[in-house]
């Protein structure tokens, strides 16, 4: 990198970096950060309606999703395709015990936790017996115990009904604290809080909280010793890391994350059926995961924002159409999902590892470019 | 018995469609270590051209008899499949192969979710009857019924694997392709062109799916855009069930996958007492495989590879 200081952009850049190592610029960019989230719904419902505010709430879902995922395929390295199952085991653990399906309704404060340890569970039972295959033949079984999942939660309805089958659970009751239902808007400070912003805070709110955990277990022994699995397994276990138990660690620190995640799920959506839990979804998370930037928080959170907000934005495909051509030459909801694969493949062609990577797997990359 | 026959017979039916799909993910994985999820959708894009040109034949007013024009189909289908195949390895995979491994498997998933959209656009939604072109009468074996259709696509299934396992195994570029499968740097040092070795095997791959792909929409009449997702996932299955990146694994896979669910979704009922019915034929098929790699973690076939680090 070569310094000039006598040009106008070398000047700016040099400035910037000096503010940038201000302790007072951080705190501002925080504070200026806290104030949008908290208005993030008045603006987007202001702008683009209240839909958005939904998409919104979906997208903190997915962070928390993604976020989940990344401790098990960015922290530890373990490719896993059937991640899905884990958020449908949260969702339904949560719609059927709080649900006129058994008639059964439990508080939220206790069906949280319970659905991460029911899903950490899972996330135990299909670790241990998989656990010492290698890369590729871990995600055909994670791939195959998703599907596992999808299958008995769609034909678990005889003859015993405990899911409902295809049909699937109507009528979850909305999260409650207490007295106060997320589901009705409520007035706070002389203003009006519509049903979908309580959800948004209360996602926001969680998806801190994950942030916060998952930022602490990076830097814990135990995030070190997933980097160090990561990175070499065998060197790894030579330097008295029990490479069993931390890999998982992992795979059930990662279930429960799915398992809080499916547990909103159900009671923001009303209603859950096998549908919501297809290997797309699983291929989905992945996806935010490694576009964003694997390992790393913030790229984690671009790619699931980007990946909630890119095919809901491409619904406007129509309109701009019409707007270009003159009439609609292709139906939008064909060409959606055509643009999304589009993007995938341009976006690791350009930026093979990821949106926003951490700056040790960029070095880890520029080293494996210079010696091949 | 007769059930436990015709149900091996379908059985095999399905593995050898099965078996020609695993083929081309193993070929792919053992020289680039590549899931190549966009395989599946390969397939589908085969039976779908096919079914155009078999359309386009039967509207053209020329008495042509059916096998002839199944043939034709399959003639226009290779070509299109094998330029699909080179493409996606050229434009999709090629910029990747110094990039992290993950980085190719979200490519070739885009890749995938892209030819099924496109193909959505071109073909449409709806699910396209494929005409009967190859006698399917019926041929009554010690209690249970063989069509011609599935006898048939047996033995073009075992003929092309034959013809595959002496291609790899007695020609130049199947040696090439096995030394670059083992180490493609060496590989290239010893005058190997890899580049042209892996676009050759994309080829090869594609071209057998195109093959399935006519299979899979004669047996069951039907092709659709999204036809090739499951049809690839089972296939992936049953290549990891063999060992992946071993060729003779992947058929034996393949077979054993179509058995296994064929006769599970024929048996899953009485043996359970009703409890569970056929619905429940996939997780037959993913049990087996978990069962399997917990006591063979590199699959029936496959090598013990001893980690590299």
């Amino acid at each position: 990198m070569s310094a000039q200081p006598q040009s106008g952009a070398g000047r700016f850049t040099g400035r910037w970096r000096e503010l940038r190592r201000d302790p007072r610029f951080a705190w501002a960019a925080v504070l200026a950060l806290a104030l949008l989230l908290v208005a993030l719904p008045f603006l987007t419902d202001w702008i683009a309606g209240r839909t958005w505010v939904r998409i919104a709430a979906f997208a903190l879902l997915y962070i928390m999703l993604a976020l989940g995922l990344n401790i098990v395929v960015g922290y530890a390295g373990l490719l896993d395709l059937g991640y899905v199952a884990f958020f449908a085991v949260g969702a339904y653990f949560y719609a059927l015990l709080a649900s006129p399906h058994f008639d059964l309704h439990l508080p939220f404060w206790l069906l949280l936790p319970a659905g991460a340890g029911v899903a950490c569970m899972f996330g135990v039972l299909l670790g241990a017996p998989t656990l010492k295959l290698r890369g590729d033949y871990l995600a055909i079984v994670t791939l195959g115990f998703g599907e596992i999942i999808r299958i008995f939660l769609l034909n678990l309805n005889a003859p015993v009904n405990i899911t409902n089958g295809p049909q699937g659970v109507n009528l979850i009751d909305p999260i409650h604290l207490g007295d106060l239902s997320l589901a009705q808007a409520h007035a706070v400070l002389g203003l009006e809080l519509p049903a979908v912003y309580n959800y948004y805070y209360l996602f926001l709110l969680l998806t801190l909280a994950v942030i916060f955990v998952s930022m602490r277990l990076e830097d814990s022994r135990i995030g070190r010793a997933w980097a160090a699995i990561r990175e070499d397994e065998v060197a790894a276990a030579a330097m008295g890391i029990n490479t069993r138990n931390v890999k998982l660690l992992a795979f059930a620190m990662g279930a429960s994350f799915g398992g809080v995640s499916g547990g909103l799920f159900a009671g923001f959506q009303g209603f859950v059926s096998p549908e919501s839990f297809t290997i797309i979804e699983s291929i989905m998370i992945l996806c935010m995961v490694v576009l964003g930037g694997m390992g790393h928080i913030p790229g984690v959170i671009v790619g699931a924002v980007l990946l909630v907000v890119l095919p809901e934005a491409l619904r406007y495909l129509g309109p701009l159409q019409s707007l270009v051509f003159g009439r609609v030459l292709a139906d939008p909801a064909d060409l959606r999902l055509l643009v999304f694969g589009l993007a995938l493949i341009l976006v690791m062609l350009l930026r093979p590892s990821g949106l926003w990577p951490s700056a040790l797997r960029r070095r880890e990359l520029a080293a494996a470019g210079g010696r091949a | 018995m007769d059930i436990f026959l015709q149900q091996l017979v379908n059985g095999i039916v399905l593995g050898a469609i099965y078996a020609l799909v695993a083929l081309g993910y193993t070929m792919v994985y053992g020289i680039l270590g590549l899931i190549n999820f966009a395989h599946g959708e390969v397939v589908m894009i085969g039976a779908l051209a096919a079914l155009t040109a078999v359309q386009l034949l039967m509207g053209s007013g020329v008495a042509l008899p059916g096998p002839l024009i199944a043939a034709l189909g399959l003639l226009f289908a290779l070509p299109v499949c094998m330029a699909l195949g080179y493409a996606i390895e050229r434009a999709a995979y090629r910029p990747l192969r110094a990039a992290p491994r993950l980085a190719a498997l979200i490519t070739a998933i885009g890749v995938s979710i892209l030819l099924q959209n496109a193909a959505m656009l071109v073909w449409g939604r709806q699910y396209h009857s494929f005409p009967a072109l190859l006698p399917a009468t019926p041929h009554t074996l010690a209690g249970a019924t063989v069509s011609d259709l599935q006898i048939f696509i047996v033995a073009l299934a075992a003929a092309i694997m034959a013809g595959l396992i002496a291609l790899v195994h007695r020609t130049r570029l199947g040696r090439a392709m096995r030394a670059t499968a083992q180490n493609p740097e060496v590989a290239g040092l010893m005058g190997v062109n890899i580049n042209t070795v892996i676009s050759l095997t994309f080829v090869i791959g594609s071209a057998l799916a195109a093959v399935a792909g006519i299979m899979v929409a004669a047996y069951y009449g039907i092709a659709h855009y999204f036809m090739g997702f499951m049809l690839g996932l089972k296939a992936f299955t049953a290549a990891v069930l063999g060992g992946i990146g071993n060729l003779a694994g992947a058929m034996l896979g393949g077979l054993l996958l179509g058995v296994i669910e064929s006769l599970g979704a024929g048996y899953i009922g009485p043996l359970t007492g009703g409890f569970l019915g056929s619905h429940y034929q996939d997780v037959f098929a993913f049990v087996v495989l978990i069962l399997v790699l917990v006591f063979r973690p590199a699959g029936l076939l496959g090598e013990r590879v001893a980690e590299r680090s």
